[in-house]
């Protein structure tokens, strides 16, 4: 399988503060690769550098084949992108959220059209069309924040918790989108706190003070950490933290 | 993708619950009200006559005094003492002090003298009114000189003859400048909040993971407010005509032209100072310094004529000097766009700078 994500001692300073430290990694097409951490370990800092957001201090980095410091522009027409913070408009009904990402990607009107109406058939949201998004309930924003990233198709998708603050019945329902995306051959790439969600990965890496402590299955991980569940894991790697969170 | 973008501008305009009202009330109150407020012509002087002499000839003066429309006499008092304490009480701006023996002097001498005492906290006001006595002072003695010196000289008699505004209504001059600046206010505020506010709301962040290029996305900040800067300057043209019956000498379009410019320079303005900001706190504290100075240094309220060299060398650096310029030059003089050219010219070199400037200050990465 092709490697989308390929990642060579990459390292992000602020400063004197190392907040990503010579990370290296690859993730798969069509893989769910779960990027986990405490706050401050360095998991956002490295996001944010694949999508373009922002340069590394050294390192190499390529996402979907293009290298991260001289075609980001590129990279940015083949990722979706799910902030931490909520950042569909809340002022714009839910179809003109959906019209206006995917006009921003270059889809046509009428696709553009058809697609929403089937979207929003899948999300249940056929009555929630004219809402606008500042009325919707937050489990409800999260998926269709996450329906946006995805609906222009893109080779991969970042999420950076995106289930933070939803109740466990729409985590859940959030998660089965999650799958139906990677399904579709879209490549996730997900930061979490919820370690049960960890479990859900098909790959996991943990982070612990800007360096990827370890990396694998998430089966394989329990087996070498000798833990019944991802949390042990993360509590026998978060141990070693010197760092404070921030 | 453009228009997605701009689409989307106008839905929020519309759905804020402020900003559609603001524009369309701002042009209005701010027309109606501050001409008012930036007026230059003092009228009601507050007169406080001595006079020590009760002569026929100090009668005269008092009548010419009171013929006078600027000047009212609310006061006459014997001692002066009593007419400065009037003045220290701000109950009256003047002192017009005639002295005893005025009358004898006058016909015996040839000479005599009057005091003019002018409280001139504000100056332009103390040496208008004491111009405004001077000159009614001098005219009695004018007629009092061709009746008594029958072999007099010569005399000498000045005629101004007013060009462009001929009843010196300061409106004339006023008006066309303070739609300049509500232009101003307008679209050089809106787009720059506007972009601090999408940053704090973390709206950015997406617009900044997307294809969207760094022209494409400053265009769609810039041609909203661009027409909303042609709504705004309508009301402005539609509120001189109606409230002050002032329309453009020269052409409409000239003026219209004009505007669509100066609009994008300033909102050009507002957009390079947003890339800085980070906060609305930041924004709003930065858009007041610029947009201070470049009205008080750009001559709406004071002659830029009469600023030293070096203040002038500053003001030069304000687009709203141009408009200004034009704009009086358009309503008053009737100035085509061929003489306008200089100004021309000065504004779209603007809209370039700044407007370069807000796509490469534009950081889609940090």
């Amino acid at each position: 399988m092709d490697d989308v994500i390929v990642v060579r001692d990459l390292t992000k300073r602020f400063g004197h503060f190392v907040a990503v430290d010579n990370i290296s990694f690859n993730v798969k097409k069509g893989e769910i690769f779960g990027f986990l951490g405490a706050n401050g370990a360095g998991k956002t800092t490295a996001m944010r550098i694949l999508c373009g957001l922002s340069r590394p201090t050294s390192g190499e980095a390529s996402v979907g084949g293009f290298d991260i410091r001289h075609e980001s522009e590129k990279i940015k027409k083949n990722i979706g992108y799910m902030s931490q913070k909520f950042s569909l408009y809340q002022d714009l009904k839910v179809w003109e959220n959906i019209k206006l990402f995917a006009g921003i990607y270059g889809m046509k009107r009428n696709e553009i059209a058809s697609k929403t109406d089937i979207l929003l058939k899948e999300l249940g949201f056929e009555k929630e069309k004219n809402t606008l998004v500042k009325d919707l309930p937050l489990g409800w924003k999260q998926k269709l924040a996450f329906s946006v990233a995805i609906f222009h198709n893109p080779k991969i998708v970042f999420l950076d918790e995106p289930t933070g603050g939803v109740d466990p019945i729409t985590r859940r329902q959030f998660w089965e989108m999650i799958y139906d995306a990677s399904q579709k051959g879209i490549t996730v790439f997900v930061t979490t706190h919820y370690m049960d969600e960890a479990e859900y990965c098909d790959r996991v890496s943990i982070m612990v003070d800007g360096r990827i402590e370890a990396m694998n299955s998430p089966k394989e991980l329990k087996r070498e950490f000798n833990a019944e569940n991802i949390d042990e894991v993360f509590r026998l790697l978060a141990k070693k933290s010197t760092r404070k969170e921030i | 993708m453009l228009r997605y973008l701009i689409e989307k501008e106008f839905k929020q305009i519309k759905r804020d619950f402020i900003l559609p009202k603001l524009i369309l009330l701002f042009p209005f109150i701010a027309l109606i009200l501050l001409p008012y407020a930036a007026n230059f012509e003092f009228k009601d002087i507050r007169v406080v006559v001595v006079d020590n002499d009760k002569s026929s000839y100090s009668n005269q003066v008092l009548n010419k005094l009171r013929a006078n429309t600027s000047i009212n006499i609310n006061y006459i008092e014997d001692s002066y003492t009593k007419a400065m304490e009037l003045i220290q009480e701000d109950r009256a701006d003047m002192i017009i002090n005639i002295p005893s023996g005025f009358e004898k002097d006058y016909i015996v001498n040839k000479k005599s003298n009057i005091l003019i005492a002018v409280n001139t906290v504000n100056g332009m006001k103390g040496s208008i009114s004491a111009m405004y006595a001077q000159n009614i002072i001098s005219d009695f003695s004018l007629e009092k000189n061709s009746s008594i010196q029958v072999l007099n000289s010569p005399k000498m008699e000045i005629q101004p003859l007013y060009s462009f505004n001929k009843t010196l209504n300061y409106k004339f001059f006023m008006v066309p400048a303070l739609m300049v600046m509500i232009l101003t206010l307008i679209c050089g505020f809106l787009p720059a909040f506007n972009i601090v506010g999408e940053k704090e709301k973390g709206n950015m962040e997406q617009i900044n993971v997307s294809p969207i290029t760094k022209p494409v996305f400053i265009l769609s900040k810039l041609i909203p407010y661009w027409i909303i800067g042609a709504i705004v300057i309508s009301i402005g043209f539609l509120v001189a005509w109606l409230f002050y019956g002032i329309t453009p000498q020269g052409s409409i379009f000239t003026v219209y032209i004009f505007s669509f410019i100066f609009t994008l320079a300033i909102s050009g303005l507002g957009l390079v100072l947003s890339n800085y900001a980070q906060t609305y706190q930041q924004a709003v504290f930065m858009m007041f310094f610029f947009i201070m100075i470049l009205i008080l240094m750009s001559g709406l309220y004071t002659p830029f004529t009469s600023m030293p060299p070096w203040a002038q060398t500053i003001g030069s650096f304000s687009p709203l000097k141009y408009f200004i310029d034009v704009m009086r030059c358009v309503y008053l003089k009737g100035s085509n766009i061929v003489e306008l050219l200089p100004q021309l010219y000065a504004l779209l070199g603007f809209v370039v700078v700044v407007n370069t400037w807000a796509i490469l200050s534009y950081r889609k990465k940090n």
